[in-house]
């Protein structure tokens, strides 16, 4: 294989990723990493540095739509983006010390896990009563536009979303994912903030917390341009067409899909860990 | 008046983040695009070889480097001085929320934004 077919072969994967990645809201990074490893034959190091660097183009382009209508709330994610930075340093040095094998049983883990959470979604009424003075002194509490007018929400357990945050940026560290499946969890069933602010408010935290970890694996030299170029290119075009067509398929049904791919893709990560294939 | 109400504050902040990550990503996709087409017309019939990890010569790490050699016209320097234009671009939405807290008299999410960059500094000096 030539570098040009190669470069084709991998453009067209990575917009399928990012196409499936923006329509189902898990992300281009939980089917990059398998295509590179398992099908590429990538080395999963180079593979974790494309996904990261993938991971910033994705969040930054749709955070710069989500930000301007107003639902994400900026001070909670500049909040959480302490702990979900520190973490994911944190993740980026020990994926230095772990051997690959170990990285592959956790991603395939990581990958049950979002699947399982992509289905388990369930409404959380929103809180009106202001019960945590923490949230309040952070000035956390907040509005979004709904069709009925402005909605306030109260935060609460800060403390608890905070670590849960914290854990998302180690795996996002460790595995060169945006973890947004977890800080969706962290901020809706913990500190019970409603469905829309929480996934955009997510989307807005990704590309900060995966530049610090980038930072590291540029310096290690897992970064490399030659990988990087389709997959950022392909990526992006399908996360852009997907934002275009997302009202216009049926989320559910490709969402089902989507979740057995990417159980399948986990149960082989899992597997070529297990025999030192990866 | 700003501060009796953040709600306005916010807006502005908002709208501007916006653009920022928007031409941040435009700009680096760019430099992308543009490293490719030159890679592969002069290296389109090579063999790629990413199944061991060897990691990136220096030239593809440090950034002053990269500019010299992207400007000499080095087809995968282009493209990594595109990558690191794409990873300043959180960071760059960073250093403008804490000139808006500070506009916005916020001063402790002024402290609370300056941390989260020092952290990321942090990772760049290690």
């Amino acid at each position: 294989m030539t570098i040009i077919v190669f470069t084709i072969l991998l453009l067209a994967g990575s917009l399928i990723a990012g196409l499936l990645g923006s329509l189902t809201g898990l992300g281009g990074g939980v089917v990059l990493i398998p295509l590179l490893t398992l099908v590429f034959k990538v080395d999963i190091h180079y593979a974790i540095g494309t996904s990261l660097i993938s991971v910033i183009a994705t969040s930054s382009g749709a955070a710069a739509a989500y930000v301007k209508e107003g639902i994400t709330n900026v001070r909670l994610g500049m909040f959480l983006e302490l702990a979900t930075t520190l973490g994911a340093i944190t993740g980026a040095f020990l994926s230095t010390y772990i051997s690959t094998s170990i990285i592959a049983i956790i991603f395939g883990c990581v990958l049950i896990f979002s699947a399982i959470a992509s289905f388990s979604k369930k409404e959380v009424p929103i809180e009106t009563e202001n019960k945590s003075t923490l949230a309040k002194k952070l000035r956390l509490n907040n509005s979004y536009p709904t069709n009925l007018g402005e909605q306030f929400y109260n935060v609460t357990n800060v403390g608890g979303g905070f670590i849960t945050m914290n854990i998302a940026g180690i795996l996002s560290g460790l595995l060169g994912i945006g973890s947004g499946a977890l800080k969706v969890i962290a901020m809706d069933n913990i500190m019970r903030i409603p469905f829309k602010v929480s996934t955009t408010t997510s989307n807005f935290m990704i590309g900060v917390t995966a530049a610090a970890s980038a930072g590291i694996y540029l310096k290690r030299g897992y970064i490399d341009p030659g990988l990087s170029m389709p997959v950022v290119l392909g990526v992006l075009i399908g996360a852009f067409l997907g934002s275009k067509i997302l009202f216009k398929v049926k989320s559910s049904t490709l969402r089902i899909v989507f979740a057995f791919v990417i159980l399948a893709l986990a149960f082989e990560m899992i597997y070529n860990g297990f025999i030192h294939q990866i | 008046m700003k501060f009796t109400n953040p709600k306005e504050g916010d807006k502005n902040m908002e709208i501007l983040m916006g653009n920022l990550l928007r031409y941040g990503v435009l700009i680096s996709a760019t430099f992308v695009l543009a490293g490719s087409i030159i890679y592969l017309a002069q290296h389109g019939l090579e063999k790629p070889q990413y199944h061991y990890f060897l990691g990136e010569p220096s030239r593809f790490i440090h950034l002053k480097d990269i500019i010299a050699d992207a400007l000499n016209g080095h087809a995968k320097s282009i493209i990594q001085f595109g990558l690191i234009l794409l990873i300043a671009t959180p960071i760059a939405r960073i250093v403008f929320s804490i000139i808006d807290f500070f506009l916005e008299k916020d001063y402790l999410y002024v402290a609370i934004t300056a941390i989260v960059l020092s952290i990321i500094f942090l990772s760049l000096i290690f």
